[in-house]
């Protein structure tokens, strides 16, 4: 990265821009950042006890408490929403689904943007018209499938909310064809020169060099069933030892539950967020860094 | 490729990938072992020597007749009809109990009727695919060229025919997990499956009247249809350029060259994503409430004297809708727009400068058509995206202020998709959720098709290479 700083300390009004500029810059991110630090200050909100959780002031009144957290621990709440069953249920399914969802778009991705075939203009119309349909028309009719097959009994559970997330994510390869249509050609032409097969190419060149665009793409499927609540909902029904966190958390606002487990709420949403922040930010750098170094298209 | 100057001129008649060995060539021409292969898949390929892909096609060609056999036939002829035999209550003398006789469930017989036919039309494809490969060996051991080993076979699956590899799981997964659900509640647009006239066990086939109980207005789901539909729209549209148009900005506003602390903005801004979005919406809805946070701070700064109706108007909800939803999208398009961004081709803007170009020319004559390239079929992906956009409407407002008393009459900011999701969830009217949902598709389709065949990356994909 080559920093040219030719104009810094110019002109007073080129000075008295670039301070609006960044005084803007923090206004806007104060307003963006102002729910999720309102979620903080909430989670650790002390309300007494008989009032019922549920307060509507912006600050907290009666002091702060870790008990919130804590809670979710307890063995008497654990009985009616395991949270941190909930917390390993999502985990497992998200790296699973993660990993079939990437493979089927990195190979779609290279089908389309590298290959030329036959099916292949077809294909992309298919998938264009199959994105047109709302998503969960077909929920419904998931469910009875995956219920006639079996696999909504017992741990079986796991296996479906996995596909479920995952089994049609080919269709997603959209962007990351169009990354891979950026990349130069010759770089394919000079490598099948010196003998290189297509899987050689896809993965030792193609791959590589679409690092970026295949980290986002992780962190997208990554982020799918911590993210999506319907599906898991419908999936894992009435039985909570299947729920993903979404589902579990949602529930809490329920309006017979919300009365004693407001907060709690505020909690769990906060556990469960730092993991998927850490992992966002270090992925943002990652992102970055492979950016400056791919060839340029 | 193929040597001899017969094949060659072949190939040139049609498109370039049409081949000699086709299925009507194999029927009409084939010699005894491909005109065999019509009926027993495979065999052709085991004449030719390639004994190992042959079995494969055969064994298929087994395990289709199998499921036809124990199953797949009596599904067929339960299609028609879905069922008759009403479940019944029988007294049992011998156990002094009421029990229940097994009576059909049409939407089993409806749900294994659409598999039955979706694997056998895929089954028609398979056979055709074996046809032409019996043909193809027919072919090049005449011509005394070298047929495939089962071993050349596999080590061009991972290289001139890498994309049958790379593409065969990702479809099956879509036609198992999206197509063939799609057909099935296709399917049932046309049936009467819904609480209505108590049809939830069984039901028939009723032709259109489920259309045209939608397309009526004066219809309890007609009153609805088109209010909800102008909304899914200007919403979709709103939602779509305000979230890319701002994003941009924002991406430009921190890309500059004399914003300091680059990556810190950028951190900050995305740091929404990491958190999880229904936690995000569920939280500022409860902050937005009457009583809600924001309400209260305002109220006790005294610079409101009434709560705002954010939920309550209809106007407020679907503006706030609109304003959270850039909450939530922005830094999704501010990620992308500095990747490309930063990808983008300096020598450009360079050789615009040299030129004299003033940067706001550059901008709009070079940059913003670059990010256009790369970003128009992601934008019309979000399009589709934000007209089925679920969980920021249901998690943000549930669809409310509640459009009329009835519980089916759907709200002011509700899309079709969260009414379509109401109608079938919360109120088992399945056919007419499904007529929902196969008008959104036409609504899409008429707008997609037209705006994604003129971006330039569609036209012409090695346009920036």
């Amino acid at each position: 990265m080559s920093t040219r700083r030719r104009t810094m300390g110019g002109r007073p009004s080129a000075i008295i821009g670039n301070t609006f500029v960044h005084i803007f810059l923090a206004i806007l991110v104060i307003i963006w950042l102002l729910p999720l630090g309102w979620l903080v200050m909430t989670s650790f909100r002390y309300e007494p006890p008989g009032l019922g959780a549920y307060s509507s002031s912006f600050w907290p009144q009666n002091g702060w408490t870790l008990n919130n957290y804590k809670e979710l621990f307890t063995p008497e709440k654990r009985q009616i929403m395991d949270f941190p069953r909930m917390f390993l249920n999502t985990l497992f399914i998200s790296i699973f689904s993660t990993a079939i969802s990437t493979t089927f778009v990195l190979s779609v991705s290279y089908a389309m943007s590298r290959r030329r075939f036959k099916m292949r203009q077809p294909l992309m119309n298919i998938n264009m018209v199959l994105g047109l349909f709302p998503g969960f028309m077909s929920m419904i009719a998931v469910y009875f499938i995956l219920k006639e097959i079996g696999l909504l009994q017992g741990d079986w559970t796991y296996l479906a909310l996995i596909l479920v997330f995952s089994a049609g994510s080919g269709s997603g390869f959209l962007l990351l064809k169009g990354y891979m249509d950026t990349i130069p050609r010759s770089l394919d032409e000079s490598a099948r020169i010196d003998g290189a097969t297509q899987w050689q190419i896809f993965t030792k060149i193609i791959i590589p060099i679409s690092r970026p665009m295949i980290v986002y793409q992780v962190l997208t499927s990554f982020l799918g069933p911590w993210v999506d609540f319907i599906f898991a909902k419908v999936i894992a029904g009435a039985n909570s030892k299947y729920y993903t966190v979404s589902v579990g958390l949602f529930n809490m606002l329920d309006k017979e539950r919300t009365a004693k487990w407001y907060l709690n709420y505020f909690a769990g949403a906060v556990m469960v967020s730092i993991p998927i922040a850490i992992l966002t930010i270090i992925m943002q750098r990652f992102y970055n860094q492979s950016m400056s170094g791919a060839v340029k298209g | 490729m193929e040597s001899s100057a017969k094949t060659a001129a072949l190939a040139k008649k049609k498109s370039p990938f049409a081949e000699p060995w086709t299925v009507t060539g194999a029927i009409l021409h084939g010699d005894w072992a491909t005109k065999l292969s019509i009926l027993i898949m495979g065999f052709g390929n085991i004449v030719r020597g390639q004994v190992v892909k042959g079995l494969i096609f055969l064994g298929i060609q087994a395990a289709y007749i199998y499921y036809m056999v124990t199953k797949g036939l009596q599904d067929l002829a339960m299609f028609p009809s879905l069922g008759w035999l009403e479940q019944v209550e029988v007294w049992n003398e011998a156990k002094g109990i009421y029990e229940y006789t097994a009576g059909h469930r049409s939407v089993q017989l409806l749900l294994w009727g659409v598999v039955t036919i979706s694997i056998s039309i895929a089954m028609f494809f398979v056979w055709r695919a074996t046809l032409k490969s019996a043909y193809k060996a027919e072919i090049l051991s005449k011509s005394g060229e070298k047929v495939n080993t089962f071993r050349d076979d596999v080590h061009d699956l991972f290289d001139d025919k890498i994309h049958n590899l790379l593409l065969s799981l990702p479809i099956a997964g879509i036609l198992i997990f999206t197509i063939m659900p799609l057909i099935f509640m296709i399917c049932m647009a046309f049936t009467n499956y819904s609480k209505v006239g108590d049809h939830l066990v069984l039901f028939d086939w009723v032709g259109l009247e489920n259309f045209a109980t939608v397309l009526d207005s004066g219809s309890f789901v007609g009153q609805s249809f088109w209010p909800i539909l102008g909304w899914t729209l200007i919403w979709a549209i709103l939602a779509t350029f305000l979230n890319f148009f701002l994003g941009l900005g924002l991406a430009m506003l921190i890309g500059r060259k004399r914003t300091k602390l680059k990556s810190m903005w950028r951190v900050l801004f995305s740091l929404t994503i990491a958190v999880p979005q229904f936690v995000s919406l569920l939280t500022i809805r409860t902050m937005l409430n009457e009583q809600g946070a924001v309400n209260s701070l305002l109220l006790e700064l005294g610079w409101i004297t009434k709560a705002l109706p954010f939920w309550q108007d209809a106007t407020w909800a679907r503006v706030t809708v609109i304003i959270v939803n850039l909450w939530v999208g922005i830094p999704y398009t501010l990620l992308q727009v500095t990747g490309i961004l930063q990808n983008f081709p300096e020598e450009l803007n360079e050789a615009a400068r040299i030129d004299g170009a003033r940067p706001f020319t550059i901008f709009r004559k070079i940059t913003l058509p670059y990010i256009m390239f790369i970003m128009s079929p992601y934008m019309i992906t979000q399009f589709t995206g934000n007209v089925n956009n679920f969980n920021v409407i249901y998690l943000l407002s549930g669809g409310g202020p509640a459009r009329g008393l009835s519980a089916q009459s759907g709200g002011y900011t509700d899309l079709l998709v969260t009414w379509l999701y109401k109608l079938t969830i919360d109120n088992e009217l399945y056919n007419i959720g499904a007529v929902i949902g196969i008008f959104t598709f036409l609504v899409l389709s008429v707008v997609a098709l037209v705006t994604y065949r003129s971006t330039g990356s569609y036209k012409d994909e090695e346009g920036f290479q």
